[in-house]
Order: C-alpha cells, then sequence, then structure tokens
C-alpha cells in the first residue's frame, strides 16, 4: 500500500500518522503538501490527518477544504480509491463536500482528550477489514469539535445504509450518553460517503499502533487498509482478545 | 535626535518604574537625557522581570554543571546532553501576571513564549507541563481564572501540536490575587546543531521573522515587574495575544531553515520584544546593532517607534543570517507564508542605534544596557522558625479511615483529569505514562529510551521554613522522576515570590534559594534554566513562596517505567524510607484539623539520595510491581491513589505500636516511597534493605476492591473514587448555573 498524507499549514498529526502507516503497511507514505495540484501517481490512500489547519479560525476545516491539493483529492475519490480523513481531516472532508455533515463543537463546550470506545459496525468496508463486526476498541480521541451534526434526512440516510461504520459506546459495546465524548448525533464516530470509498473519523487510530504505549487497537484500520491493497497484511497482528465482544453484546 | 517625540519628564520616568536612582543611571552611562524611545528601551531592560536586578545577587549560588549540562542558565533554555548525539532543551517560565489579568491570553501565550524558548535553540519541543496556583476556591475570581487558564494552555498546546503531559494544580488563598501559570517545554534536538543568540561577523545582515508588530503586550515586562494594586483590569492592553497557527509555522520554519545551514545566531522576541532581543543578540556576540524600523513588517498603520521597541507581538524571532544564505532563507520562510525582513545589520561600534523614518530615535551603549543595568542586594530577614507539631498532641476529630475519604475529595488532592483532559496528551504518539502519575514519560524518539518529566513544589513548607522548603521541592521533583525509574539528570526553576523590596518576601526568596542549592547539591541535579517571577502581591498580600522546580530525567527502556497503579492482586505493599508521624504542615493538619501550622517536614538529603537510588534499582531489576512516592496527604493517600489508578484495593496492617495512627497514616516525613512487589521479589527487596541499609517497612497486601485498616470499616474504592474524582468537574460546572 501507498499512501500519501496531505500536509497544510497548521496540521500537526502528520507525523503520528506517517509513523503508524509505515509501522503497519512497512512504507513510508509520501508526504504532499497543500500547494500541490496532483498526487504521486501510485497513490493508492489518501490521507488527510488531524491538526487545526490554517489555525481553524474560520470553521475547522474550511480554509484546507478550498486549497489546490483538494481539486486532486476529489479526482481521486471520484476514481473511487480511497480517502481517510481522520480529526481535522473529517472537518475538512466535510467541508470539501466528500462527506455530508458536519462537525459542531463538543456538547460540553471544552476541548477533550480522553480515550474513547468505538464500535466497529461494519467489517466489510476497505477500511474496517482488520475488524470484527461489533468489535469494541479503545482509541484516543484529541478535539474540541468532534461533534457529528447532519439533518435529520442524511442520519437517516447513513443509518440506512450503514454507512455509519464507527460509533461511541461504553467498553461493553453498550450505547449509552455517558460514553458518546462529543455529543454526536447518534454517537457517530466515523462514516462513509455513498459509494464507500471515503472514510472521516474523528478519533485518532494512529495513535494506538503499538503495545508498548498502551494500546493496539487502532492497528486493525492501518492492517485492513494494508491487507485491502496488498492481500497479506490482515494475519499480520494479533487481534486483542480483550477488546472483541461477542455479537451479542450489542444493543 | 528626533523632535517628534515627547520630550522625558521625571512624570514620564517614574511612569515607566525607573527609580530616582536608576534614572540618574541612565543619566551617567548616555550622558544626556535620554529620548522617549531611549527611556523606553532602558523601562523594558531595567524592569525586574528582564534584568533579574533583586535575584542575580543570589541565583549565582545555584549549581549549575554537571558533566551532561551543555547549556546553563543564560541562554533562552538550559541543554542537557542525553547521549547517542542527542541533547535535551527545557525551560520553565512563569506568565503569572497577565494570567491574572486576561486568563486565557495570559496562558496561551506562557505556552507560546516557552514553546518559542525551545525552539529558537533548534529542538522540537516533545512535551509541555503546567505549574497553576489558583486562590481559594470560594473566592469570586478563582473559577474563571482556572477556566480561562485551562483553556488557554489547550488553547494553545493542543493547535500548536505538543502534548501536554504533566504539571499541577494548586489552591490556596493567598493566591487570591495572583495566580501562578508556570509553564515549561521540553524539546529534543541534535547535539551539534544548537544554537545560540550571540551574533557573529559585522555586517550581517539582521532578520525578522514571523508576525507582524501590533499594539499588544507594550509594556507587559514592566507589568510583570510591579505589584497589583486596584487596578489590576486596566492593565489588559498590556497581555499580548496568542496565535498558535502562527507559532507552529515560525516552529517548521525555523527548523528547516536551520538544517539548511542559513542561521548565525537566533533569538525569540519575548518579554520587551524587538529591544531585548536585538540587543541581546549584539552584546552576545561583542557587536553593535543597527536597526531600521520602518522595515518592519506592522500589523497596524501609524506606529512610533517607541512602540515598536516595546511591544510584545507573539512568534517573532530575529536571526543572523549567512548574507549568502539570504534568499534560500528567505523561500522557506515565504513557503510558510511568514514575514520576512531584513530590519538590521550587526556594526563593530558596539552602539545600539535606532532609526525610525529616517532620524536616529535611539543610539545606546548595547553592553552596557544589560550588563550596567542595577543591581540590588536587598535587605532581607530570615523567617522565624515554627514549633515543630506533636502529633500526639493532637486529638484526631474523626476516624482515620473517614480522614481519607474527606482529603481524597479535597481541592488539593482530588483527581485533575477535569484539567487534563483538555490538554492534547497523546499527540506525537511517544506519550508513554499519560498524566495522573508521578512523572510523566514521554519516549525519545522511537525508544527504548525515555525522558522523565515532572513539576513540583509545595509552597505550604516554603512558607513555614523557606530553606527546607526549596530542599523539599527539589527532593519531591528528583523523588518524582526516581519513583518512575528515571535517573535525574537537570532541573528548571521558576521562583515565584512577593515583593522583594520587602525584607520579610526577601528572606523566603534566598531562603529557598539557598535550599534548592543545597538539594541541587547533595542529590547531582543541576539548575540549567529558569526564570524569577517577583511582585507576586496584590494590596499588600504576597503570595506563598512557590520555588516551581521542573524535572527531567531519562529512562534507558521505557517499557521498565513504573507506575503507581496496583497491578495485582496479594502483592506485599512495602514502604521505603522513615514513618515519624510529620504532621506539621500536612494537609491532614489543615484540610482535616483545619491547623495550618508547625514546621514542615525536615529533609535529610542523604537519605534522599540513598532511599531513591534504592527504588530506581529496584525498578530497574525489575523488582518492583508499583512504586509511588509519599507526599502530600502522606502514606494512606500514596496507597488510595495506588488503588484507584489500578483498581485494586488493599488490607493493610495497623500502624505501629506507639505511634499515633493519624500520624502514621497522614504525617509528610520526607524520602519515602510505596513499592509493591510479589511474595517472592518482596523477600529479594528485603534483603537489598537490609544490604543497602535502607528503611523499609511491609505495610499490608494488595487485593479485593476495598481498603482495609484494621479496627475501622472497610471503605470501597468505588466510593472513594466518585469522591477523588467529582470535585473539580463539580466546582467548575457549579460556575456555569
Amino acid at each position: 500500500m501507498k499512501s500519501a498524507v496531505l500536509v497544510f499549514p497548521g496540521i500537526n498529526r502528520e507525523r503520528d500518522m506517517a509513523r503508524a502507516l509505515t509501522l503497519v503497511s512497512g512504507r513510508a507514505p509520501y508526504m504532499v503538501w497543500h500547494a500541490e495540484t496532483v498526487l504521486p501517481p501510485d497513490t493508492d490512500l489518501v490521507v488527510i490527518p488531524g491538526g487545526f489547519s490554517y489555525g481553524d479560525y474560520l470553521r475547522c476545516g474550511a480554509i484546507a477544504a478550498r486549497a489546490p491539493v483538494m481539486a486532486a483529492v476529489r479526482r481521486h475519490a471520484d476514481a473511487g480509491r480511497l480517502v481517510l480523513a481522520v480529526c481535522n481531516g473529517f472537518q475538512i472532508a466535510c467541508e470539501a463536500g466528500l462527506l455530508p455533515g458536519v462537525l459542531m463543537r463538543n456538547a460540553a463546550l471544552k476541548f477533550i482528550c480522553k480515550d474513547a470506545y468505538l464500535r466497529v459496525e461494519r467489517s466489510d468496508t476497505a477500511f474496517t477489514r482488520g475488524y470484527n463486526a461489533g468489535q469494541v476498541i479503545r482509541v484516543p480521541v484529541a478535539h474540541g469539535e468532534g461533534n457529528y451534526v447532519a439533518d435529520a434526512q442524511t442520519i437517516a440516510r447513513l443509518e440506512g445504509d450503514g454507512r455509519v461504520v464507527l460509533r461511541y459506546v461504553a467498553p461493553d459495546g453498550a450505547r449509552d450518553p455517558a460514553w458518546n465524548v462529543n455529543g454526536a448525533t447518534n454517537a457517530i464516530a466515523g462514516i462513509l460517503n455513498a459509494r464507500g470509498n471515503v472514510l472521516g473519523m474523528m478519533p485518532h487510530p494512529e495513535n494506538h499502533v503499538e503495545a508498548a504505549l498502551g494500546s493496539t487497537d487502532g492497528r486493525g484500520l492501518f492492517a485492513g487498509l494494508a491487507g485491502h491493497f496488498d492481500g497479506a497484511a490482515e494475519t499480520a497482528w494479533p487481534r486483542p482478545a480483550e477488546a472483541t465482544v461477542s455479537q451479542a453484546s450489542r444493543n | 535626535m528626533n523632535s517628534s517625540e515627547p520630550r522625558v519628564t521625571l512624570e514620564l520616568v517614574a511612569a515607566h518604574g525607573l527609580k530616582p536612582d536608576e534614572y540618574r543611571r541612565v543619566l551617567d552611562l548616555i550622558g544626556r537625557a535620554p529620548t522617549m524611545t531611549e527611556l523606553g528601551i532602558f523601562s523594558a531592560m531595567w524592569n525586574e522581570h528582564c534584568s533579574y536586578k533583586s535575584s542575580k545577587v543570589h541565583l549565582r549560588g545555584l549549581p549549575t554543571r554537571a558533566p551532561w549540562v551543555i547549556q546553563g542558565p543564560g541562554e533562552n533554555a538550559g541543554v542537557i546532553d542525553i547521549g547517542d548525539g542527542l541533547a535535551v532543551v527545557f525551560k520553565m517560565e512563569s506568565h503569572n501576571h497577565p494570567s491574572f489579568i486576561e486568563p486565557y491570553q495570559g496562558a496561551a501565550t506562557g505556552v507560546g513564549g516557552i514553546l518559542r524558548d525551545v525552539f529558537t535553540m533548534g529542538a522540537r519541543p516533545i512535551a509541555c507541563l503546567n505549574a497553576l496556583s489558583f486562590g481559594d476556591p470560594r473566592h469570586a475570581k478563582t473559577r474563571h481564572l482556572v477556566s480561562g487558564v485551562v483553556a488557554g494552555i489547550g488553547g494553545y498546546g493542543n493547535s500548536f501540536g505538543v502534548p501536554t503531559v504533566g504539571g499541577e494544580v494548586r489552591f490556596h488563598t493567598r493566591y487570591d490575587g495572583n495566580c501562578l501559570v508556570n509553564a515549561m517545554a521540553v524539546g529534543l534536538a541534535d547535539k551539534a546543531r544548537i544554537f545560540y543568540a550571540a551574533a557573529s561577523g559585522v555586517g550581517m545582515p539582521i532578520v525578522y521573522l514571523g508576525s507582524k508588530t501590533g499594539r499588544d503586550g507594550i509594556h507587559g515586562a514592566s507589568m510583570a515587574s510591579a505589584e497589583f494594586g486596584a487596578d489590576a483590569e486596566e492593565k489588559r492592553p498590556t497581555v499580548q495575544v496568542g496565535d498558535p497557527f502562527a507559532e507552529k509555522l515560525l516552529l517548521e520554519a525555523c527548523l528547516e531553515i536551520m538544517a539548511s545551514g542559513c542561521v548565525i545566531a537566533i533569538q525569540d522576541m519575548g518579554a520587551a520584544g524587538l529591544t531585548s532581543s536585538a540587543t541581546e543578540m549584539g552584546a552576545k556576540g561583542g557587536l553593535g546593532v543597527t536597526l531600521d524600523l520602518d522595515k518592519v513588517p506592522c500589523r497596524e498603520s501609524a506606529m512610533s517607534a517607541y512602540e515598536m521597541m516595546l511591544s510584545e507581538s507573539q512568534e517573532r524571532m530575529l536571526m543572523v543570517l549567512r548574507p549568502e544564505k539570504e534568499a534560500e532563507a528567505e523561500a522557506i520562510f515565504r513557503k510558510w507564508g511568514l514575514d520576512f525582513a531584513v530590519v538590521g545589520y550587526t556594526t563593530t561600534a558596539k552602539r545600539f542605534i535606532v532609526k525610525h523614518g529616517g532620524v536616529v530615535v535611539a543610539d545606546l551603549p548595547i553592553k552596557e544596557l544589560g550588563s550596567e543595568a542595577p543591581v540590588y542586594d536587598r535587605a532581607f530577614v530570615e523567617t522565624p522558625s515554627r514549633p515543630v507539631v506533636d502529633a500526639a498532641a493532637i486529638a484526631p476529630p474523626m476516624a482515620v479511615i473517614d480522614a481519607l475519604a474527606q482529603l481524597i475529595g479535597t481541592p488539593d488532592l482530588c483527581s485533575r483529569r477535569w484539567v487534563w483532559e483538555q490538554y492534547d496528551h497523546v499527540i506525537l504518539g511517544n506519550t508513554v505514562a499519560r498524566p495522573g502519575g508521578d512523572a510523566a514519560v514521554v519516549r525519545v524518539n522511537d525508544g527504548p529510551r525515555a525522558l522523565a518529566l515532572t513539576t513540583d513544589v509545595t509552597p505550604r513548607y516554603c512558607e513555614a521554613d523557606p530553606f527546607e522548603g526549596g530542599k523539599q521541592a527539589v527532593a519531591e521533583a528528583w523523588r518524582n522522576l526516581t519513583a518512575v525509574g528515571a535517573r535525574p539528570l537537570a532541573l528548571t526553576d521558576n521562583l515565584n515570590f512577593g515583593n522583594p523590596e520587602r525584607p520579610e518576601i526577601m528572606g523566603q526568596f534566598v531562603g529557598c534559594v539557598r535550599g534548592i542549592a543545597a538539594a541541587c547539591q547533595a542529590l547531582d541535579f543541576p539548575v540549567v534554566s529558569g526564570n524569577v517571577s517577583l511582585y507576586n502581591e496584590t494590596g499588600g498580600r504576597a503570595i506563598l513562596p512557590t520555588p516551581t522546580i521542573g524535572g527531567v530525567g531519562l529512562l534507558d527502556d521505557f517499557t521498565r517505567a513504573a507506575t503507581l497503579a496496583f497491578k495485582s492482586a496479594a502483592h506485599m505493599i512495602l514502604v521505603v524510607g522513615t514513618t515519624t508521624g510529620w504532621l506539621g504542615q500536612s494537609l491532614y493538619l489543615r484540610d482535616v484539623c483545619a491547623r495550618e501550622d508547625g514546621a514542615p517536614p525536615p529533609v535529610d538529603l542523604a537519605i534522599e539520595r540513598k532511599n531513591g537510588d534504592f527504588v530506581r534499582a529496584l525498578v530497574d531489576a525489575g523488582l518492583a510491581s508499583a512504586v509511588h512516592d509519599v507526599s502530600d496527604g502522606g502514606l494512606l493517600v500514596a496507597l488510595a491513589e495506588m488503588a484507584l489508578a489500578g483498581g485494586i484495593g488493599a488490607r493493610l496492617d495497623a500502624a505501629p505500636t506507639g505511634a499515633p495512627a493519624h500520624g502514621f497514616w497522614f504525617g509528610e516525613d520526607q524520602a519515602r516511597y510505596v513499592v509493591t512487589a510479589s511474595a517472592a521479589d518482596a523477600e529479594t527487596v528485603g534483603a537489598r534493605a537490609r544490604a543497602a541499609e535502607v528503611a523499609l517497612a511491609v505495610i499490608g497486601t494488595t487485593g479485593g476492591d476495598t481498603l482495609v485498616i484494621p479496627g475501622e470499616p472497610p471503605v470501597a474504592l468505588d466510593a472513594l473514587r466518585r469522591r477523588h474524582e467529582s470535585w473539580l468537574p463539580e466546582f467548575m460546572a457549579a460556575g456555569a448555573s
């Protein structure tokens, strides 16, 4: 898998993302400057990482969404190729119209950095094939504006089409408002576009890829993607047994 | 000289904070009356904040050397060698006065300033910590300050992209009129590529980089060099406004420009802005500097020379570049969308010349601006010693277990989760030990080495006995680093005190600095950077003396780092160090018995070192399953914190016969650690302790979901946890309704 990580002024998790991609896929990503107008031709996966592009001084992601490189990203997505948009990247993807909806200020009106529990709703996507459906993973969030909001019709369509692939839940996998860290509609943590080739998510799987640092729950996402492209990586990492819950405990 | 500037009168001199004898010094030095711009420059350079005029003579006594120290105090930050060609660059600095006036921006720019100090030297920041002191929770302003300061620290650090991994928060009525915000930044650099402020070469271009200059922060350093009166609110315009986005760009651009080999010297514009940075670069290099203010990028039109020289607009740098590399450097800055302007050049004449509109508005001897600043050996009186409190003479007002339940939910001992969950503490992917432990542990690059980081001070000890308090602050930092298994290497000190013109305040300062020096010496733990903040006083009421110590230690293998959480049931609980039941100045005495008095616990530095070396060796040998230092709240609070962190209870033995139980459980004797070990390892630990002649006692066993003390009802961890976690969020939420 060859990935390209976009770098906008003010982005600050591009190094974390590059490290995770390198560690899991075995290949260092291209780092692509925002002023570029084309992506490296062999790019399989575009990653829009987290941070505070342009200081988030207008609306989160609004300025980055209009950067030159985004036209190339749109062409990449229109061709059905994969885009992973994390945190500020999710906000940018929404502002760019790659994904529906918007990320509002957290319900508690404060920045929040803590481990969140996410239920992987589907495992039959290129992004989530490294997990089991219903598996609960522990991944940190770090954002001030991650509260996903869209109109009722859009939410109904997302849910009906199975495009909500990650949801904030309690550690046992149950839906519980107390564990919906930012107050997102339907506890939505990550969604797909209609075609299924763009994933936007607020939590940071790239920060949970090393056992020595406390958790490898984020690794499945990158291993799954690598497997999607390279075929073999899926079994390259042991799934953490403690993070796996049975289908029965879903609600 | 420029006739458009107002004439300098004695009223203007006084308004600039220069005392009559200090103004006479100015006249003697330049042989004429200063221009308005020159007066501004003198006030900026000679105030307490920039000149250290009251503290200098005492700071000379601090140990600053060790074989691993590359750069001690005097540069933007201290630098230590951690081997493998790597250096750690770090410093702590206060932003107290601005944070009290405008908490969000004051705290945010405090973080921005200290980050700049670190990356100016060529280091990429890898962690931040913050030591915060607020007034009584019941004081009307406290909640507003906590909310603003925490949001400001997060707002800046989160956006800049550095993990905020530790620090401390305390509450005391003596901070009602002056909160303290001490920000520490730690960076990693290539040992062969450290950058300094000293300019070299004549006729070299001096380049201005970063954000534009505005009218914010004018006289910020002077404001921070005076007490507050009733007019604190009116000083809001002296507070700078932070732009973390600009700082992030400045960081990336500076590191890129440094790697390209363009830079001869670099200095950030912090306190006293352009004035301080330009004179420092010249003076340190033995050169003169000529500035042309018409070239300075300005945010506002028609700024005067005086305003430009005193502006403390943030996110600005001054560099001396290799002339042949100027175009290359400019291209890098343009790429990052930052301002780049040649604003002056170095000269052989050792003068600081400032031109504006084609007119010379300042022409001053550059070296003397710094070196001839007044130095005061101020009168001081030593703090009278206080009587030792006899634990046996204190009637316990409640059962031990009830006192624990109360203490664990007090403002000073409750969980700080509400604070650190607002700071991004995982970014960069190297945070091994997150906030909440004894010291944060941050991996160095891809490991296996890691840094341990902590900030510590116990102001109530410093107030009661400055010398012992100064020792204790250093010892506690050293102990916290040791508790995770790190070798303490060096520290930065941030000395916060009241008005030094009062002999009793000066006595606190002198006592604390002497105590710090004694502990640094005994523990081989040198001071490599620091900051002094005086005049933390309002209406004649000073803060508690608060010499914050920021400690840095090194672990060879982060996977061996110890944490405080109980790991397993049926492990033996051991106490390293001697427990005498010292209740003087303890939180038990203050918060349970409502008595804030007595002498603080003495610090025996030889025992401190012996016990610490013993514990570090246990961690290194993998014999300790959990380690926690014993500090505020004493033994039982330490045990409760370990139990809560691990979700595992403990069954404790009775206090030794003869010792008052409350003294044993809540006394704050120094040089102690709680260690857990499996039964087999505990045997080895015991043998090692006997061999090393270290005091060691078995006080119980881990297990269950309660804490059990003989003769008292067990207390459930869940109940303790609710009390521990609830106070701060409930306190903050009460302000919202």
